[in-house]
């Protein structure tokens, strides 16, 4: 493997005349002697190395090889999806790769090489300034995992699959699996039987974690696959924001991304999950997430999709009790070669139960957003309602665009709507904005942040910064 | 052997044995040697596509893919007293109405139209006379919405329909009429109309589709083309209402060259399950085309509409709407597309789909879509699926108009916006009575 490239990105950094950010932020990698390798391709040895390295319960290796089985029965979707994922080599990908690390608590007990990953990508400020915990992953396995001893003693348990396995078994297996069932899909399977990684959060009934908790996710090592699966339980009025981020560095070879994250909302709690994605071009991101959202309940997916070569995702939820709500607020940028196929599905199983789904997508040179939605109403339901609303925007005249929602309702006592729009930014626009100075980049960026500055608003303040200083980025050379 | 190459089984082909194509193409036998070599290839494309599978993208939702084949008969020659035809007072024209591919009505086309060369003929008379003009028309635009199967079985045994051709810079003020009558239970028909307007044309035609008696059951699979010229305008309006056992499957093609405008309504009022694949394609610049459909549904009636918008060149646009009334246990899906090709800049499209829910057990779907690969463009869509107010339907009951009369108040009111885009009386008129005698079934 190549020695960590910094130079190269710190050099890139000098040159971009964004301020403030560094465009190859994530794009460095470390050598890194991993002790724990399932080697390439997968197999039933594959499943029982990560399933014995990791010290599991028999049941738990049963769950793995029963999706495993899963896995290689069901087909490629490719009916309805795109044809690159046939270009995915399953025989190809390293499923576990772990250095045998315990997540540390402390920051000083991380390995220098892992520190220094997450200290360039700023991980122990955020962790100071406003986070209530925060957790590390590094390829399959949490490297630094920690919960502020305020939040622990409410008794919030944050802490990575694994642990959570062990540790809180009753707690852990109610759950899990039960949102998300293995045979969901091709990649819920695939994760079923390879996950490692991720976190289990439960938040006891009526607690309120007033800041966020937060993982991060980094893919080091070329050729990769991370499956990492997360479990947060909100307990009986409890209320939790969690956020993830993600990075991998650029390899020439590409990488897959398979995560699967069951949330569950008990009566009256609140859950927000907030991702700012920003994989490599490389990465095939197949993500299945979906949340259960009970009585008078709230889930709140906010998702934001910049990198990855192909990112297929459509949070979800099931609105199982009574006056549930809830919500996808999604921001997809597409640049060249890469397709972004986002959407939501929301899936009514109660009466009064109300969703609403806001969408907005950007595509620039040769990229292609798509939005796929599913909105379910089943019979004798009444008082449901959804709202959808898509927008697009075209920057370059090659720039792709699809919109593919199925809505079903039944009945007369509901209501949907949808709408979607596609628009290009007005030249009146950008020229006025250039009358007055700005260059057609610094027109264009703002055109596109103004489109989606009110979902932005959203966002934790930091993420919003984040997210305009990543579409300064993706706009930089791609107008003219 | 892989399924695509192996010989086709009964459960593909059905009634539409290969014994039956002969007996079909005997009675056809007059027509041109080049048509009937166009039959033997559909039927081949048709014998070898396999049945759609609910499965299927352009399938979803529907249980229009378990229907069989089986049980059908080609239509017998029937008897002019059993026709119980009627044109419905459309005094346009022209006037033709088919009872089991048999001319049983021809209202030729008036002399002042004909002086000037429009043609009005069944479309076996035309095939006869006007051969090269039907051969650059008929069934030349590709199926691409999931019916390529039932579109090589409309070609292979289509057997008669109409033909409209309009020659340049004439303007056909009144509406032509076309009546597809299905007699018999168990016939399968295979009705046809070709409109063809040439440059800076104008005209008009009305299809009806009904069965000579509720109650039988029947197969129709019917398509029609329309070809807009230059400049030219076509309406075109289809009132489907066959009776309550039929399975319909309709396909409509329309091309609009540079300028040409297109508006075509289809009412959907009869069948037990009724298809209908629109596909348009804006091939050059000021091309418009108005896509409309009205459903009513009631009872188990399932009606699936699937469409495609195909932008092909700059500064074209499109309008779609569907508006679906659905009462009792009745199911409707909507599965549009607009596409742009990435040279067609400054296109404007509009697809909508709006379901009335009228019934607790009424069930709604919509797949309104979009593929959009050029960036100068207003494209848009929009789905609702709600009740009417429950305020709206007090205050009218306030005022002593009962339930189910105040619900076709309602309707009336939804469909208006659709209805009023007809500006010929006469049509307006027939398509109200076929909606109001739905609600008093």
């Amino acid at each position: 493997m190549k020695p960590p490239s910094e130079t190269d990105a710190v050099d890139a950094a000098v040159e971009n005349p964004v301020a403030g950010i560094d465009q190859s932020a994530g794009n460095f990698s470390y050598d890194v002697n991993y002790e724990f390798d399932a080697g390439t391709g997968l197999t039933e040895n594959t499943v029982r190395y990560i399933s014995s390295v990791k010290k599991e319960a028999d049941w738990l290796l049963e769950f793995r090889l029963k999706a495993l089985k899963t896995f290689l029965e069901k087909p490629m979707p490719t009916h309805w999806a795109t044809k690159d994922l046939e270009n995915i080599n399953f025989d190809k990908i390293r499923y576990y790769l772990s250095s045998g690390q315990k997540p540390k608590r402390t920051w000083d007990e991380v390995p220098d090489d892992i520190k220094k990953t997450f200290e360039r990508l700023g991980i122990p400020e955020q962790e100071r300034k406003f986070l209530a915990g925060v957790e590390a992953q590094f390829d399959s396995e949490a490297a630094y995992s920690n919960i502020k001893e305020a939040v622990a003693k409410q008794g919030v348990i944050f802490v990575n699959s694994t642990e959570g396995l062990r540790e809180h078994p009753e707690l852990f297996r109610k759950w899990f699996g039960k949102v998300i069932p293995t045979g969901d899909n091709k990649f819920s399977a695939l994760n079923s039987a390879v996950f490692s990684g991720g976190s289990f959060i439960y938040v006891p009934p009526g607690v309120k974690v007033s800041h966020p908790l937060q993982a991060y996710f980094r893919i080091n090592a070329e050729n990769f696959g991370q499956f990492e699966r997360t479990l947060i339980i909100a307990d009986e009025g409890a209320e939790v924001v969690y956020m993830e981020g993600c990075t991998a560095p650029k390899f020439s070879t590409s990488t897959l991304h398979s995560a699967v994250v069951e949330l569950v909302a008990l009566k009256g709690a609140k859950i927000q999950y907030i991702t700012v994605q920003n994989w490599a071009p490389n990465v095939y991101n197949l993500v299945t997430k979906r949340g259960l959202a009970m009585e008078d309940a709230e889930i709140k997916w906010i998702d934001c999709n910049i990198g990855s070569r192909l990112t297929m995702k459509y949070p979800g939820v099931v609105l199982k009790g009574e006056r549930a709500r809830g919500e996808v607020i999604s921001i997809a940028l597409a640049n060249d070669g890469q397709h972004q196929d986002t959407g939501a599905k929301m899936i009514h199983a109660a009466n009064n139960t109300t969703s609403n789904v806001i969408s907005k997508s950007i595509s620039v040179g040769q990229g292609r957003a798509t939005y796929r939605g599913q909105v379910h109403i089943p019979k004798n339901l009444k008082g449901c309602k959804n709202n959808t609303e898509c927008d697009a925007l075209l920057i370059n005249t090659n720039s792709r665009t699809d919109t593919y929602p199925a809505i079903t309702v039944r009945g007369d006592k509901n209501a949907t709507q949808h709408e979607a729009s596609v628009s290009k930014v007005s030249e009146d626009m950008i020229f006025y904005m250039q009358q007055r100075g700005l260059t057609e980049a610094q027109a264009m960026s703002l055109a596109v942040n103004g489109f989606i500055n009110d979902l932005a608003r959203q966002f934790p303040m930091e993420y919003s910064v984040e997210l305009k200083r990543l579409i300064d980025l993706e706009m930089e050379g791609s107008v003219g | 052997m892989p399924s695509s190459v192996s010989a086709p089984t009964s459960a593909t082909v059905g009634s539409f044995t290969r014994e039956a194509f002969a007996a079909h193409l005997t009675r056809v036998a007059h027509l041109p040697a080049w048509w009937l070599d166009r039959k033997r290839a559909a039927y081949e494309r048709f014998a070898a596509l396999p049945m759609p599978k609910r499965t299927d993208e352009g399938w979803r939702f529907s249980n229009f893919a378990a229907l069989t084949l089986d049980g059908f008969t080609l239509p017998e020659p029937i008897q002019l007293a059993d026709a119980h035809h009627t044109t419905m007072g459309i005094t346009g024209a022209g006037t033709l109405a088919l009872a089991n591919h048999r001319v049983v009505v021809n209202e030729s086309v008036a002399a002042e139209f004909a002086q000037k060369g429009v043609i009005f003929e069944s479309l076996q008379n035309a095939l006869l006379k006007h051969g090269e003009l039907v051969r650059e028309h008929l069934l030349t635009q590709p199926s691409k919405l999931g019916s390529e199967k039932f579109a090589a079985l409309h070609e292979a045994f289509l057997e008669d329909g109409a033909f409209v051709y309009v020659p340049k810079n004439t303007e056909v003020a009144v509406p032509f009429g076309v009546f597809h009558y299905a007699a018999h239970s168990g016939t399968a028909l295979f009705p046809h109309t070709l409109v063809v307007a040439d440059e800076n044309a104008k005209v008009t035609v009305a299809d009806f589709f009904r069965s000579a008696n509720a109650g039988e059951r029947q197969f129709v699979c019917g398509g029609n083309d329309l070809f807009a010229g230059h400049g030219a305008q076509i309406t075109y309006v289809a009132m489907q209402d066959w009776s309550r056992e039929t399975l319909s499957l309709q396909f409509n093609a329309t091309v609009a060259r540079r300028d040409a405008r297109v508006l075509s309504l289809n009412l959907h009022a009869g069948a037990r399950q009724a298809r209908h694949e629109s596909f348009s394609q804006l091939q050059a610049p000021g091309a418009h085309s108005e896509m409309l459909a009205l459903t009513i549904a009631h009872d188990t009636q399932e009606f699936d509409q699937r469409t495609l918008q195909i932008h092909q060149a700059p500064n074209t646009s499109s309008n779609l709407l569907y508006k679906n009334a659905l009462l009792d246990k009745a199911k409707t899906i909507f599965s549009g597309l607009i596409v742009v090709d990435p040279d067609a800049q400054k296109t404007d499209a509009y697809q909508s789909n709006r379901n009335l829910m009228l019934s607790d057990d009424a069930e709604a779907h919509s797949l309104p879509g979009l593929e959009i690969q050029a960036n100068d463009v207003r494209c848009t869509h929009g789905a609702t699926s709600a009740r009417i107010p429950a305020e709206q339907e007090f205050y009218l009951q306030s005022r002593g108009i009962a339930k189910a009369q105040a619900d076709e108040l309602l309707v009336f009111g939804f469909f208006e916006e659709v209805l009023g885009k007809i500006e010929n009386q006469e049509l307006h008129d027939r398509l109200s009575e076929i909606i109001r005698a739905k609600f008093k079934e």
